[in-house]
């Protein structure tokens, strides 16, 4: 294992019947690093963050999260071990109000439970209110606290995704994976997000693995890429020797950029 | 509005229905208290299945079989033991059938906990499918325990079902039970819980992103909404005095599916509404089935008419509007003391 990984994938397989979406995926990845997936349409990012949180079960591989194995784990196991993830298409819960959203984050370090509620319990009042409170905050470090009343649906689409990463820090993550944070922003908004995710790595003492077709973002803020191309790794190193690796050009541009360049 | 101000304004509407109720018992005829008391019964079945199908977002069709276990339970333990041995002329009921003896309150807890045992064993298999299975799946349990009902006899007395039911479910017992599961469900939805119902409600794929253990908390949901499906039937029970398996058919099910989709799923106040509402009409909808006379002429009463009428009617909600008559808003006496003050601002100036 490398020194200090805080996830470690070998090996990962995914097989859907006779389709390979990913193949021998292996990774470590730095505690407190800001890394990033890269790769053209249908290359099998998304494929890998599924299997790392639990929604697929990979064909092949391990999966170590702080060095113990948690391949195979159901996605609200692996989310309660510390590994948080947005969704590339916002997976807001659309009917609840903004707060109730970040509180919802909240419930799987929730202590009492229905049963308390029921009985109003003043264990029960004072955790909640805690909880309420604290995902107030949270809602200010991404710049929602106006629409904390706001049904989350009614909210554009760029409060939509920053409400989507206040959701995933209220579940106390260690290890945060963003599925293309910067689709449908602007130039301006992009630029504030670069910013912000560096922000909330350090508030937060974050490990941040994000998926991103915005180059500017990638460069700017990764400090190490992996490229997939057709579910195979076609690259892996810092930004600068990505942007000049032939076969990264080619899987993005095609040959003839590389024989023009 | 404070937290201690909606509790003193929750008490007093409690006492303002209390009063209602001592005035009901005194100056209306048993027709009316008849229906006050199948109001009550409603309202529970109501938000029973509002729990588990519009907050949580289970289809489930089971309710009549619920009901069931519930009315069974607390006849058995109400009835007095020289009835049963009247009652059980097919074959001898079992010893602990026979003997089974407890205070009313004591036998509709026993019918709401035993109907939410059974939630739990169905639940468990039945809970790990989706939408219209899990309709389908329930739907066939709720069958399963009526055909049980009718060859079980020296549990249920078969088809010829229990007469002459203690009438303990007085319209202070309906009602205190009605207040009861309304308090309960208020407590469970407006809870940290309660919203992560909801989150399973709107997006599974989210909620177990988010660690939440869906299949624990869908469990649960129907865990409880089968408690007071269970309560409901052994209300219900009692209320009528007589049950027997072909009561609590689909039929069943349905009124209570048409009371929660007319009054909205996901609100508890539009399912306290609706149960008011189309338990009266159905009552008052019997006029369609009586003959209808032109002059001379008789056009003859059908029998199941107002079931005609009342399908049309819950047609056109679902065309015109498909969120029913509250949608997923709910009373507070802050919108109530909001939109009073308001009128009374208008009439001031």
């Amino acid at each position: 294992m490398a020194p200090d990984a805080v996830l470690e994938t070998k090996g990962l397989t995914m097989r859907f019947g006779g389709l390979t979406a990913v193949k021998n995926f292996s990774a470590a990845i730095p505690r407190g690093s800001i890394v990033g997936l890269i790769g053209p349409n249908g290359a099998g990012k998304t494929t890998c963050f599924n299997m790392i949180t639990g929604f697929y079960k990979p064909s092949e591989g391990q999966v170590l999260f702080n060095g113990a194995d948690i391949t195979g784990t159901p996605p609200h196991r692996v989310c309660r071990s510390g590994i948080a993830r947005t969704f590339q298409n916002i997976r807001l819960f659309g009917n609840e109000t903004v707060l109730e959203n970040v509180m919802i984050g909240c419930h799987l370090r929730q202590k009492t439970g229905w049963w308390q509620a029921v009985l109003c319990l003043p264990s029960n009042r004072r955790e909640e209110r805690a909880i309420a409170e604290r995902s107030r905050e949270l809602l200010k470090v991404v710049g929602l606290q106006e629409l904390a009343g706001e049904q989350a649906n009614s909210l554009p689409y760029g409060a939509q995704r920053r409400l989507e990463i206040a959701r995933a820090l209220a579940t106390r993550p260690a290890f945060l994976l963003l599925d293309e944070p910067a689709a449908g922003m602007n130039p301006n908004e992009t630029q504030e997000l670069m910013g912000f995710i560096r922000e909330i790595r350090r508030s937060f003492d974050l490990t941040v693995l994000l998926i991103e077709h915005d180059m500017k973002v990638v460069m700017g803020i990764c400090e190490h890429i992996w490229v997939l191309d057709y579910g195979e790794m076609i690259a892996a190193g810092p930004p600068e020797a990505i942007q000049s690796d032939p076969k990264v050009i080619k899987a993005y541009l095609g040959e003839e950029a590389l024989t023009h360049a | 509005m404070g937290a201690k101000t909606n509790a003193v304004l929750n008490i007093l509407a409690a006492a303002v229905l209390g009063l209602f109720l001592w005035w009901a018992e005194g100056h209306l005829d048993g027709y009316m208290i008849q229906i006050l008391n199948l109001i009550a019964v409603n309202i529970i079945l109501a938000l029973s299945l509002n729990l588990i199908y519009g907050f949580t977002g289970l289809f489930s069709l089971g309710q009549a079989g619920f009901m069931a276990i519930g009315a069974y339970v607390c006849s058995i333990l109400i009835l007095a033991p020289e009835q049963k041995e009247m009652l059980f002329i097919l074959e001898p009921a079992y010893d602990w059938v026979q003997t089974a003896q407890a205070p009313f309150f004591v036998a509709v807890m026993a019918g709401g906990l035993i109907a939410a045992l059974f939630g739990v064993l169905v639940g468990i298999p039945l809970l790990r499918l989706g939408d219209d299975y899990l309709g389908m799946a329930t739907l066939g349990f709720a069958e399963i325990v009526r055909v049980l009902a009718i060859n079980l006899p020296r549990v249920t007395n078969g088809a010829l079902g229990f007469k002459g039911i203690p009438d303990h479910a007085n319209l202070w017992w309906n009602f205190g039970w009605c207040l009861l599961t309304l308090f309960v469900v208020i407590r469970l939805i407006r809870s940290n819980s309660g919203n992560v119902f909801k989150a399973i409600r709107d997006d599974e794929t989210a909620a177990k992103a988010m660690g939440i253990d869906v299949f624990r908390h869908k469990l649960l949901s129907f865990a409880i909404g089968a408690f007071f499906a269970g309560v409901g039937g052994a209300l219900l029970g009692s209320l009528v005095a007589t049950i027997d398996p072909k009561m609590f058919t689909f039929v069943l099910t349905f009124n209570v599916l048409m009371i929660v989709v007319t009054g909205g799923l996901g609100s508890i106040t539009g399912s306290v509404l609706a149960g008011i509402a189309i338990t009266v009409l159905l009552e008052w909808l019997r006029f369609v089935e009586n003959p209808v006379y032109f002059g001379d002429w008789e056009l003859p009463g059908i029998p199941g008419m107002r079931m005609v009428v009342f399908s049309l009617a819950l047609i056109c909600i679902i065309l015109f509007r498909r969120e029913g008559f509250m949608g997923k808003r709910e009373f507070s006496w802050g919108w109530a003391a909001g939109r009073f003050f308001k009128k009374a601002d208008r009439h001031g100036t």
